[in-house]
Formats: structure tokens, C-alpha cells, sequence
């Protein structure tokens, strides 16, 4: 821990190592974005990217990287940031490292809506919009069905396994129901990709995380850290633990809808990012900004490699996070076991 | 035996979780800087009192005044300046060391642009000498023995500075000799710096040791308060945990030492008249 005092009886503790963490993670999704954006049928130096970024490019590379590299790179450092974000926060929520909106019923939510989107016919505005609105019903439904005993760990993971067990069903009959050219759209939406992402699909995740980032990170971040205690000892330390539990879901529910409206509901990125967070950071506590940081730089990562990494053939990015996330997962669990925690 | 109205009391209160009522009419007060140790048997509602008392639990009538106004209607981090909480269990997140442990305590303290003060790093240092932990400041909380872990939770709730403490059964899960040491130390503070602590205890013997007020309760009533001396005698014990026996003087401290009866006579083991 390292404070900076000023005269003023200002104050401010923060870790270098987290610090650190969090510079070489944007360093690291800086070179890989540009990576990214030099590769693909237009193949380009990453000087002739970096020379076009600042505005010295022919029209062609200004059209290449500004109408369709740029934004596709934007979407996928956006939608990592909130899915590490509200994994980050489901996670210290409920106490439980595998805590995250996949297991917790709001990424099934929200593909329920694209998927009636689908079956009905509709533009992809409409499908955006339908995977909000239906991960924000869930996220309703989910506080409703725990309003009661408050929004409780346990009480949270089961009904949240229970939402997704019947939404994994519906989902399923939906799919059925789409005439077959749909239904295969519809499969690589719940994927999770990235192909042909513009600034229409960049622009509204990009607004809601500038909002909901800040009051996250500042209004609810100590509050949070308390919350790891237990409930009880947060509250004996002046934290009002039903409002920042409400807030914090409701702000999650929100990252995690407008994040799959972006790009369908990319998997794994919200368990794993703040875990390789906590890894680096080695600091106890949500590493809600760390984990932002790991979960854009994942995602950059993923999506190059989906792009580049058969040639001839692109993989949607849910693939390659599903198969990393899947691995870690694994490896984590036996990691647990071999240390006797589990 | 106080003089004035004591900072923390609570007035008619029912108490209830969910629609299960625990107590019923409650009217507690904890006289300025005692000990006070609430006593009973199990399920009798003194840890329901405590969690009242720490505006953890709302009473659905009457109400809990800290320093002359309702507890609930106070922000949350108001009242954690004034009134701190050891709950029965805690969690220590993954990792974390105790002196980063210790500094939690100072929440209700900071801001966003007051996150670590010089005020801040005194108290906690102090909190840490108060409870023997300083030594193990940069160990983890994780590997620290039970009683060891207990002085530092104490630890964190000291680094809160509030002049009223309430524990939660503070001694459970301890071997005797930790039991006493922890015990000792809560002595320390209320002697040598003046807080007032409200503990639930399970053992009437500790209890009537270091308490300076006793609160016995029964079936969420309160059926004695005072002195020790006053408070525990045979009939008493009796009436609240059902337990024939001897109050004799405890030969250290002159106290009252209950000593349970040799061999229960049949009746006892039948059930009771409600």
C-alpha cells in the first residue's frame, strides 16, 4: 500500500501493484487492438494503423479503420470491461468465486429476448434493444424472487440456477420454433461475436459503462470490499447493506444486458477476468478496475485469435473465450482441490 | 446505580424475524460505561437483543435510542461511529493481512478523497498494540490460530473508535485459556479506556466475573438486571436456565461461582410445564 497526503488532509492509498497490473493490461490490449485493426483482407504495417489513427491515412485506410476495424476493436474492449465489471461485482456479491451472470440466469435472460427478436423477424436494433429489455426482466425477476430474505448469496445462486435451467429451456424451444437460416444466425448469436460490430452497437455499451464504471467503482467500491466481511460486519461498519446489494445488481444486470445486446452473451469473461485479476493483483477484495482492465485485454485477445487464428475461417469470439474459460475453469477447480479447498 | 439516561437503550421493543416474534415488550438499557454481559439460555433472544441494539434488526414496535434518538432513523455510517459490532462470524477475505484487516475498521472514517490518514494509521497501530497483535501485523489472517484471529477482529472494531462495543458471544469456538484472555482483554478496555461493552456470553461463570451489569433473559423477557452479585443466585440460575445448583464465592475474584448441582434429581430430566 502506498498513500499520497496532501496538505489539505487529502488522503489516497492505493496498491502499485495493482496499478501496475492495470497499465500493462491496456499496454498489452493497445498492441494487441492494433494488431487487430493491421490485420484482415486489407492487410496493413501497424505503422500505416498507428499513422492513420493520428490521422495521416488515404481515404481507403480511413474508411477500413474508422468504419469497420475501429468500432469492431471498440465493442470488444467495451464488452470485456463489462462483463469483467459485473463479474467482479456478482462475484464478491455472493461470495463465491463462481459467482457470475452466466451461472446467475441474466446472459440466458438476455438471449431469450434476441432469440423472440428472431423468431418474430426483427432488424438487429430490435435485437439489441429485446436482449436488454429481457436481461434487465430477469435481473427483476431474480431481486423480486429474493426481495424477501434481501439479496443473499445462497438464496441468489439458487434462484439464479433455477432461471437459467428453465431460460436455457425456453431458449431451446425458441430456437426450434426459427426457420433454419434464422436459427443459425441465432446460434452464432448466442455464441457471442464480434464479426461486423459498428459504432451503433459501440455507442450504447460505451455510454452505460461511463456511467455505471464510475458510480461502481467509486460510490460502491469500499462499500464492497466491507461487504467480503459478511453481511453483519459490513453493516456494524456503517455500510447499508440492502441498498448497495440492490444497486450493485441492478447496475451488473445493466452492464451485462447492454454487453450482450453489443456482442450476445460472450462466455467465461465474466468468471474468469476477475479471477486473473486477483492473481496479478495478488490483493485481497473485488480488483474491480484490475479486473476491467484483464476482462478488455481477454477479450481483444480472444477476438484476434478468432480472427487469425484459421486461416480462411473465422471463429466467432465466444468460441475461443468458451474454450479458454472452459480450460481455466478446469484448472482452477483441481488448483481448489490440490490446495484442500474444496 | 448511573447517574442520567445511559447512551443506549431500548423501549418496548418486538423483536421478530420474518413472522417468527422472538421478544415481546422489551425494555433493556445499558448503564455508561459498564460491562454489561447479557445471559440465558439458548434461543432466549439475547442475541436478537444485540442485533437490535447494533441496528442490525428493526423492531417492528418500540425502539432503540442511541444517545436520545432512534438508532434506525441515523445513517448507517453515523452510528458506526458511535457504536461498534462484533458479529458471531466473519469472514476474512482470501489473503488479506491482519494489519490490512485492522484498517477495515476505519471505514465509517474515510471518503473517497479521505482514504488514509495519519488519524487513520494511529488508531489502527494503537488497536493493534491494545490486542497483542502488532507483531503479527503483515502475517495473513488465514494463517492465525482461533484466538489469535478473535484479537484481531477485536483489533478491527477498536480501529472504529466508538465509545460503545456490543460482542456477539466473542469467546465461542475457544479453548479456556483464549476464552480468558479474550475476556481479559475486553476488561481492558472498559477499564483502561472507558468504552462501554454490551457481550453476550454463554458461560454464566465468566460472565458473572467480568461483568459489571448482568442482563439474564427467558423466553425473550428480561428476567433480572444488575450487579452479579445481585443478579446470580441459585433460585435465579433456577428459574432462567432450568439448572439446580450452588452459588458459592469465587476464591479469585470474590465474585458469585455457580457450581451445578451433583446429580439431577428425576424430575428434572421430565419435561417442563410450559
Amino acid at each position: 500500500m502506498t498513500v499520497l497526503r496532501t496538505p489539505g488532509g487529502f488522503s489516497l492509498r492505493f496498491r502499485p501493484r495493482a496499478l501496475a497490473v492495470g497499465a500493462g493490461c491496456a499496454l498489452l490490449a493497445a498492441g494487441l487492438g492494433v494488431l487487430a485493426i493491421a490485420g484482415g483482407d486489407y492487410p496493413m504495417t501497424p505503422a500505416d494503423v498507428l499513422r492513420t489513427l493520428l490521422g495521416g491515412g488515404t481515404p481507403a485506410e480511413e474508411f477500413i479503420i474508422h468504419e469497420l476495424r475501429l468500432p469492431r476493436l471498440v465493442t470488444a474492449l467495451l464488452v470485456g470491461a463489462a462483463l469483467a465489471l459485473a463479474g467482479a461485482v456478482f462475484q464478491s456479491l455472493v461470495r463465491n468465486p463462481l459467482g457470475s451472470p452466466d451461472m446467475l440466469g441474466f446472459t440466458q435472460g438476455a438471449s431469450t429476448g434476441a432469440l423472440i427478436v428472431v423468431v418474430l423477424g426483427g432488424g438487429s436494433l430490435a435485437l439489441s434493444g429485446a436482449a436488454v429489455a429481457s436481461g434487465l426482466a430477469t435481473g427483476l425477476l431474480v431481486s423480486l424472487l429474493t426481495w424477501r430474505t434481501g439479496v443473499h448469496g445462497y438464496r441468489l445462486i439458487l434462484v439464479g440456477i433455477g432461471i437459467t435451467a428453465i431460460l436455457t429451456g425456453v431458449n431451446g424451444y425458441l430456437l426450434t420454433r426459427a426457420p433454419l437460416m434464422d436459427a443459425a444466425r441465432a446460434v452464432l448469436w448466442l455464441t457471442g461475436s464480434l464479426d461486423g460490430r459498428g459504432w451503433t452497437e459501440a455507442l450504447p455499451l460505451l455510454i452505460v459503462l461511463a456511467t455505471l464504471a464510475p458510480l461502481v467503482l467509486l460510490g460502491c467500491g469500499p462499500a464492497l470490499r466491507m461487504l467480503e466481511m459478511g453481511d453483519d460486519t459490513a453493516a456494524a461498519l456503517g455500510v447499508p447493506v440492502r441498498r448497495l446489494r440492490m444497486v450493485l445488481l441492478g447496475a451488473a444486470v445493466l452492464l451485462v444486458s447492454f454487453a450482450a445486446a453489443a456482442a450476445g452473451p460472450v462466455s467465461f469473461v465474466a468468471l474468469t477476468a476477475p479471477h486473473l485479476a486477483r492473481r496479478l493483483t495478488r490483493a485481497p477484495g473485488p480488483n474491480l478496475l484490475p479486473a476491467m482492465c484483464v476482462g478488455a485485454t481477454l477479450l481483444v485477445g480472444a477476438d484476434l485469435l478468432a480472427q487469425r487464428a484459421f486461416t480462411g475461417h473465422q471463429l466467432p469470439a465466444g468460441a475461443i473465450t468458451g474454450a479458454i474459460g472452459g480450460a481455466y475453469l478446469v484448472w482452477l477447480l483441481a488448483a481448489q482441490r490440490r490446495a484442500g479447498r474444496l | 446505580m448511573q447517574a442520567g439516561t445511559p447512551r443506549l437503550t431500548g423501549t418496548g421493543m418486538t423483536l421478530a424475524y420474518d413472522r417468527r416474534t422472538v421478544a415481546e415488550d422489551l425494555t433493556v438499557a445499558v448503564p455508561d460505561r459498564s460491562f454489561t454481559v447479557v445471559i440465558g439460555p439458548n434461543a432466549c433472544g439475547k442475541s436478537t437483543l444485540l442485533r437490535a441494539l447494533a441496528r442490525m434488526l428493526r423492531p417492528t414496535t418500540g425502539a432503540v435510542l442511541l444517545d436520545g434518538a432512534d438508532i434506525h432513523r441515523r445513517p448507517a455510517r453515523q452510528v458506526a461511529r458511535t457504536l461498534g459490532l462484533l458479529p458471531q462470524s466473519s469472514i476474512a477475505p482470501d489473503g488479506i493481512t491482519v494489519a490490512e484487516l485492522v484498517a477495515r475498521g476505519r471505514y465509517p472514517h474515510q471518503g473517497l478523497l479521505r482514504q488514509w490518514s495519519r488519524e487513520d494509521e494511529r488508531v489502527v497501530e494503537e488497536a493493534m498494540t491494545a490486542t497483542g497483535v502488532a507483531d503479527l501485523a503483515d502475517r495473513a489472517v488465514d494463517e492465525l490460530s482461533g484466538g489469535q484471529r478473535q484479537r484481531v477482529w477485536i483489533a478491527m472494531t477498536l480501529a472504529q473508535q466508538t465509545p460503545l462495543l456490543l460482542l456477539d458471544e466473542p469467546t465461542t469456538y475457544l479453548d479456556i485459556a483464549h476464552q480468558i484472555e479474550i475476556l481479559d482483554l475486553c476488561a481492558r478496555l472498559h477499564e483502561e479506556q472507558g468504552r462501554t461493552l454490551v457481550a453476550v456470553l454463554h458461560d454464566l461463570n465468566h460472565a458473572a466475573r467480568y461483568a459489571t451489569h448482568l442482563i439474564a433473559m427467558r423466553d425473550g423477557r428480561v428476567v433480572a438486571a444488575g450487579p452479579p452479585a445481585e443478579v446470580v443466585t441459585a433460585e435465579r440460575v433456577e428459574e432462567v436456565f432450568g439448572l439446580p445448583c450452588r452459588v458459592i464465592e469465587d476464591p479469585e475474584t470474590g465474585t458469585p461461582l455457580v457450581v451445578p448441582a451433583a446429580r439431577r434429581p428425576a424430575a428434572h430430566l421430565a419435561p417442563e410445564p410450559a
